[in-house]
């Protein structure tokens, strides 16, 4: 019939692609695992909606261009990326923080039983943990996760030992930053050995309007009995075209939390790629977003139950959307033929605040054993009139009782993080995006007189 | 929680080693060399003495599918179709259209008494009240042999013969409507289908009209090696209204078969189209030999305001299952409906749903589907519900169940949900608690527990609508319903 096509590259496919033999001699260790996963883009280019996975958020179409690699930032630069506030600072009993994806700083004492290891100084110099950065084989693969692997810069190996509770949270802040827009590629790998007990929280933080590119991961493999927690904040820069994917390998009886509240950024794409290893492990996988003016965010999720007994897995997505802004939620539970017992339970509710809004939801679910309990809810829709005329009826305006329902909506996923004053800096974001909705609504109204 | 073994039973009473149709009729046939080239499609156009215009229409599709892939999409395996493999037109031999069916080759009359479908009137009128006499219009491999109550349906306005015949008797109406909802260019197998579509039914109910009975036709492939490419167009004119239904079987052969047909249903103004389908083509032998590949285009258009189209669909048959009937709402206040059921056994591979595209104001959809899959089969449902920004307090309820029976089957679901409107309002359901709570409740206060409601509820729901299939098309509907919920996943 008709002939292969070969597909034309964009302009910033062509410049990745260039970009890579240059970079690879002076990008640090795994020559390897950067190799197979470049070959893995450089075969596939950029996804567009006709790559299934990608359906909905067609990457090609947002990255016209490529930003260039950040460089190492100097002095100067750090000062002035890390002179804004942060929202969770002060939150880590250890805060390390990356500028344009490179370690520029760590705060704070390190707690008794854990280890931190700058990525690049473990590249470099080599670490014993190396070999099990992007050892989870992902069930479909990724782009994200390939181009992230192939530019890795920096980041950091995080190493809790067995049966250690450490006391606090691990802070990872991110900021992009500079006078130009950029690309990076940080990489976090964290092992919690078993029966540890951990939290990470995460925020990346992007200023100004840039167009920056920030591709992160975090690894985490979770040893027999450990309980991980985990917050990631995307307050990415105004124009960013930002991509981030989490891995989790279960083993027998941990428990995960995950939660990623999502509120800046042009284009962003949280992916959660979640394996249950061992037997009768539990997940919590929670997203709550917020959108308005063209802003599009993604959150895509596998969970994979490959065990038996095949454990519990619990995800909750909460979308809020105003202005044109669209969201996406594709979620996909595995149920492998031997994992029977397995109870999952996946909903994704949005919350459509204008005629111009948008949701996509593709809830699939892939089930191949027999003794299994899983379902998933997929809502959309306007605020409910009837609560917002019981609370107006009860004296509340029109603008307040929205606010309150949309911040108990999505407080419904946030308040699974186990740590009140994180939880409360949340909720202080979420009221703040009320803030500047209802300003914005305000701006509109016309004046009654 | 695993299937309880009521459920199992009557599973495996349908497996595909219970295949009951899969007998065959000798007939001398007629048929062209293998294989597909434009001669061929001049071919068929030929034999049906069709109109030039209809000529170059295929003409055109064939030429654009020479262009087109086979799509990859869905959930299914087979090996490489080769379509010049093919035998694209088969017709019993005969010496011009039969007048009566005292003309109609014996074989085939005997064929479709073996299957219970009654091709004779009088047979019809001895045994059942009036008010439950079906029309039928029989396709055997690619022609119509026969369409039964043709002269009585004609006084009431309504059209009822097979697509050659309309071409012939109401070119004006075949021309205007046909390819308006399935483009010539849709995919794949719609574009070969219009191409080399050889038979099927065309339906046209006058405004106003209640058709005075139900219609359907029977598809059989008989000849080996053949592709069945069948063409139904039903078309309901302002206020009018018409129960249709299709039942299809083939014999057992060791080769897949191809069956790639094409519908299309257009209701106008405040117009009614219910579209039943017991598919129960050869689904192979245990070992996935044999069985024919279902790749079908259905697509219902509610074009006037108030209009509906319902789908109701069980499928039990066919080694692979390629399907989505869909509704596009275009008409304000139009509704789209769809249930479907579908048992997956042996090799068997699904990949069925629908779509219900959202346009006009105060559009409704409801989707209603169970899966159950057995032996080692893979039954996925695939279905989008999108809302049109204009489409402003759209509502959609879906609710898709599936079953499973064994571990090395499986059961898959793929939603698409998008609404680009705020007033829209989609519920995508898949926990069977949820149905109605208050019907619930209703039930459980009369001493039923929460499980027996709930499949009461849904498949009372179901049966509703299969209730309404004449007998000969429902025995194994019915029997599918008394499945019961249990056990069921999302």
């Amino acid at each position: 019939m008709s002939a292969k096509i070969t597909p034309i590259r964009s302009a910033a496919e062509s410049a990745l692609i260039d970009r890579f033999p240059a970079l690879k001699a002076s990008l640090p260790g795994l020559p390897a695992l950067r190799e197979n996963a470049f070959a893995a883009f450089a075969a596939a280019g950029l996804p567009t909606r006709r790559v299934e996975a990608w359906k909905y958020t067609d990457l090609r179409a947002a990255m016209r261009e490529a930003a260039p690699l950040a460089a190492r930032p100097n002095d100067a630069e750090i000062t002035v990326a890390l002179k804004g506030h942060s929202p969770l600072a002060g939150q880590g009993v250890v805060t390390l923080s990356f500028v344009n994806g490179h370690h520029v700083a760590t705060a704070g004492a390190l707690p008794a039983g854990v280890s931190i290891t700058p990525l690049a100084k473990a590249l470099a110099g080599g670490h014993p943990l190396l070999s099990r950065i992007g050892a989870l084989k992902l069930v479909h693969g990724d782009l994200a996760l390939s181009l992230n692997t192939a530019f890795m810069t920096d980041g950091a190996i995080i190493h809790v030992a067995e049966g250690v509770t450490v006391d606090g949270p691990i802070a990872l802040r991110f900021v992009t930053s500079g006078a130009t827009a950029v690309a990076t590629a940080a990489r976090v790998l964290m092992v919690a050995e078993a029966g540890s007990h951990v939290m990470l929280v995460e925020s990346h933080e992007g200023q100004g309007a840039l167009a920056h590119q920030p591709n992160t991961a975090l690894e985490i493999i979770a040893g027999d009995k450990a309980v991980v927690s985990h917050v990631r904040l995307g307050l990415n820069s105004a124009g960013a075209v930002a991509l981030s994917t989490l891995t989790a390998d279960l083993g027998s009886e941990t428990s995960l939390t995950s939660v990623n509240v999502a509120l800046q950024g042009a284009v962003t794409r949280h992916q959660a790629f979640v394996r249950f290893s061992g037997g009768d492990a539990r997940a919590q996988i929670n997203g709550a977003t917020l959108l308005s003016g063209t802003q599009h965010a993604d959150s895509t999720l596998v969970v994979e139950h490959a065990a038996e007994p095949g454990g519990e897995s619990r995800e909750l997505f909460r979308t809020i959307i105003d202005d044109e802004a669209s969201g996406v939620f594709q979620g996909k539970i595995i149920v492998q033929p031997h994992a029977q017992k397995t109870d999952g339970r996946m909903a994704s509710n949005a919350v459509l605040l204008s005629e111009s809004a948008a949701m996509y939801n593709k809830p699939e679910l892939e089930i191949f054993a027999d003794d299994v309990a899983c379902a998933h809810g997929a809502t959309c829709g306007a605020l409910d009139d009837e609560l917002l005329f019981y609370l107006m009826s009860r004296g509340i305006s029109k603008a307040e009782a929205e606010a309150l329902m949309i911040e108990s909506f999505v407080g419904a996923s946030i308040d699974f993080i186990d740590h009140e004053p994180i939880r409360e800096i949340l909720h202080a974001l979420v009221r703040d995006w009320l803030q500047a909705r209802a300003a914005r609504l305000n701006a509109e109204a016309p004046t009654v007189s | 929680m695993p299937a309880v073994q009521e459920t199992i039973d009557q599973v495996k009473a349908i497996d595909v080693s219970e295949y009951k149709y899969g007998f065959i009729t000798d007939v001398e046939m007629e048929k062209p060399a293998k294989g597909l080239t434009e001669d061929t499609v001049r071919y068929i156009s030929a034999r049906k003495n069709e109109p030039a215009w209809m000529l170059e229409w295929r003409l055109d599709a064939f030429r654009r599918w020479k262009t087109m892939t086979e799509p990859t999409w869905a959930r299914v395996h087979y090996p490489e179709i080769d379509f010049q493999d093919i035998y694209y037109y088969a017709a019993p031999k005969m010496n011009g259209a039969p007048k009566s069916l005292d003309e109609v080759d014996p074989a085939i009359l005997d064929a479709y008494k073996k299957l219970g479908i009654p091709l004779r009137e009088q047979e019809i009128l001895a045994g059942v009240e009036p008010q439950n006499r079906v029309a039928v219009d029989a396709v055997f491999d690619s022609v119509s042999v026969v369409t039964t109550f043709r002269a009585e349906l004609a006084k009431a306005g309504v059209i009822f013969c097979s697509i050659s015949d309309a071409l012939q008797e109401h070119p004006e109406l075949v021309r205007k409507y046909i390819g308006t909802v399935v483009p010539v260019t849709d995919n794949y197998y719609a574009t070969l289908n219009s191409a080399v579509f050889t038979d099927g039914s065309f339906v046209y109910i006058p405004k106003g009209v209640r058709c005075p009975m139900e219609l359907s036709t029977y598809f059989r492939i008989n000849e080996k090696n053949t592709g069945q490419f069948e063409r139904t167009l039903i078309i309901a004119e302002e206020g009018s209204y018409v129960s249709y239904l299709e039942g299809c079987t083939a014999p057992q052969r060791d080769e897949n078969q191809l069956h790639a047909a094409v519908v299309e249903l257009i209701t106008l103004d405040d117009a009614e189209i219910k579209y039943s389908t017991v598919q129960n083509w050869y689904p192979g032998d245990a070992n996935g030999k044999g069985g024919i590949y279902n790749f079908v285009t259905k697509r219902g258009d509610c074009r006037g305001k108030n209009s509906k189209i319902s789908w109701t669909q069980v499928e039990t048959g066919s080694a692979i299952t390629w399907k989505y009937p869909s509704c596009i709402l275009r008409g304000d206040g139009s509704r789209g409906e769809f249930y479907s059921i579908a048992v997956s056994n042996g090799m068997q591979q699904v990949d069925s749903g629908t779509k219900m595209i959202h346009l006009g104001k105060n559009t409704t959809s409801r989707i209603i589907s169970k899966g159950i899959s057995a032996g080692r089969s893979q039954n996925t449902y695939r279905g989008l519900v999108s809302a049109h920004r204009k489409a402003t307090n759209a509502r959609n309820f879906t609710n898709c169940d599936s079953l499973l029976i064994g571990n090395q089957c499986g059961a898959h679901t793929v939603p698409y949900i998008e609404s680009k409107t705020s007033t829209a309002t989609f519920e995508h359901e898949a926990t069977t608690s949820k149905i109605s709570e208050d019907q619930l409740f209703y039930c459980m206060q009369r001493g039923l527990s929460a499980e027996d409601a709930t499949a009461l509820i849904v498949n009372g729901f179901v049966k509703d609508v299969l209730q309404q299939l004449p007998m000969e098309f429902a025995v194994e509907a019915q029997k599918l319903i008394s499945i019961s919920l249990e056990g069921s996943v999302g």
